[in-house]
């Protein structure tokens, strides 16, 4: 059947291009394999009816995620090969874990069957005749709201903590004070001269250098912006 | 109502699933260096998680699976948002990412 074959060839492709995430020895042609693997598990989202969650998946991991990664590892100037190393150490115990995980997901599946009455059990049956997007927003917004609301306190939780990481004063930049803007007044900054007709300011003494330099700003507003 | 949906087996996606997640943990532990491919396993593992989700989803006709797949897209975005935030400032604190050792907490 066609959807066997679609099936076999996106489940291929990504069990190998998560292969090639975790093996490559390049952390960009990481973020790519991880792109190719996030759009084949999309397809098999769409194979498993979730048309929904297949374009979120698209939208969300390749046009937000990874691409946050791929601006990190090309941000932060890494010397990647030092990172390399340790392979031959960590393939006994790492295999040994994988291995175990597989027997026991192995096991698992070999006594596993769906309950008689797991039709009876369902909580929220997908109805016909109305498509995926429609069935899920039905049901996320009423039986699900909490969840929902939930799920926008964590992401609101993960921006401010994603800006307070990262957020820092550097000692070079110059801030605005407005307190000290508005306190200054035109006689402190601006001179204002008399100048005969057609006289050059050599005669009037050249250069005229401002009053007083920039106020700095004051000691414990550094103080203030110094604990990042 | 038979719970046949989808023209694939629920055993075929748990059986990619199984290895999508094996994948992720062997990465884990072949990267130990390189946080940022640490996180990379991280993401295969969530979305083995989301691929048994959807599976079960399809297997028995509840959308419930379906939902609870969306939670855990949007955990997943959050913690690669935190957890690349993280490896930035550890990058400026320390110059490199090399997590083998981290001990900055040890007192």
């Amino acid at each position: 059947m066609i959807a066997d074959f679609f099936f076999y060839v996106f489940a291929v492709i990504l069990l190998l291009s998560a292969g090639a995430v975790i093996l490559s020895r390049n952390p960009v042609h990481s973020v790519l394999f991880l792109i190719l693997s996030f759009f084949n598990a999309s397809a098999l989202f769409l194979i498993a009816g979730a048309e929904f969650l297949a374009m979120t998946l698209v939208i969300v991991y390749v046009g937000a995620v990874a691409v946050l990664f791929l601006f990190v590892v090309m941000m932060l100037d890494i010397d990647f090969e030092s990172l390399r190393g340790g392979l031959q150490r960590y393939t006994g115990i790492g295999g040994a874990v994988g291995a175990i995980l597989l027997v026991e997901l192995i096991m698992v599946f070999g006594g596993w069957h769906l309950a008689p009455d797991a039709a009876r059990l369902r909580m929220s049956p997908i109805p016909a005749n109305i498509s995926n997007t429609e069935a899920l927003g039905r049901v996320m917004y009423t039986d699900y709201i909490f969840l929902f609301q939930t799920a926008g306190l964590v992401l609101l939780v993960a921006m401010i903590g994603a800006i307070v990481l990262t957020l820092r004063d550097r000692k070079t930049s110059r801030h605005q004070v407005i307190r000290t803007q508005v306190a200054r007044t035109a006689a402190e900054t601006v001179e204002m001269m008399n100048l005969t007709l057609g006289a050059g300011t050599t005669e009037s003494g050249g250069f005229l250098r401002p009053k007083e330099s920039e106020p700095e700003a004051p000691a414990h507003e550094e103080a203030h912006h110094a604990h990042h | 109502m038979p719970i046949t949906n989808g023209s694939v087996g629920v055993e075929h996606y748990l059986a990619v699933s199984a290895v999508l997640l094996m994948l992720g943990v062997f990465g884990i532990f072949l990267n130990r260096k390189n946080v940022i491919v640490i996180l990379m396993a991280i993401e295969l593992i969530l979305l083995a998680v989301n691929l048994n989700l959807v599976a079960f989803s399809a297997a028995l006709n509840d959308l419930t699976g379906q939902v609870m797949a969306m939670l855990v897209l949007t955990v997943a975005a959050a913690e690669a948002a935190i957890g690349l935030a993280i490896v930035v400032v550890y990058f400026r604190n320390r110059g490199s990412i090399q997590v083998e050792d981290v001990n900055l907490m040890k007192g």
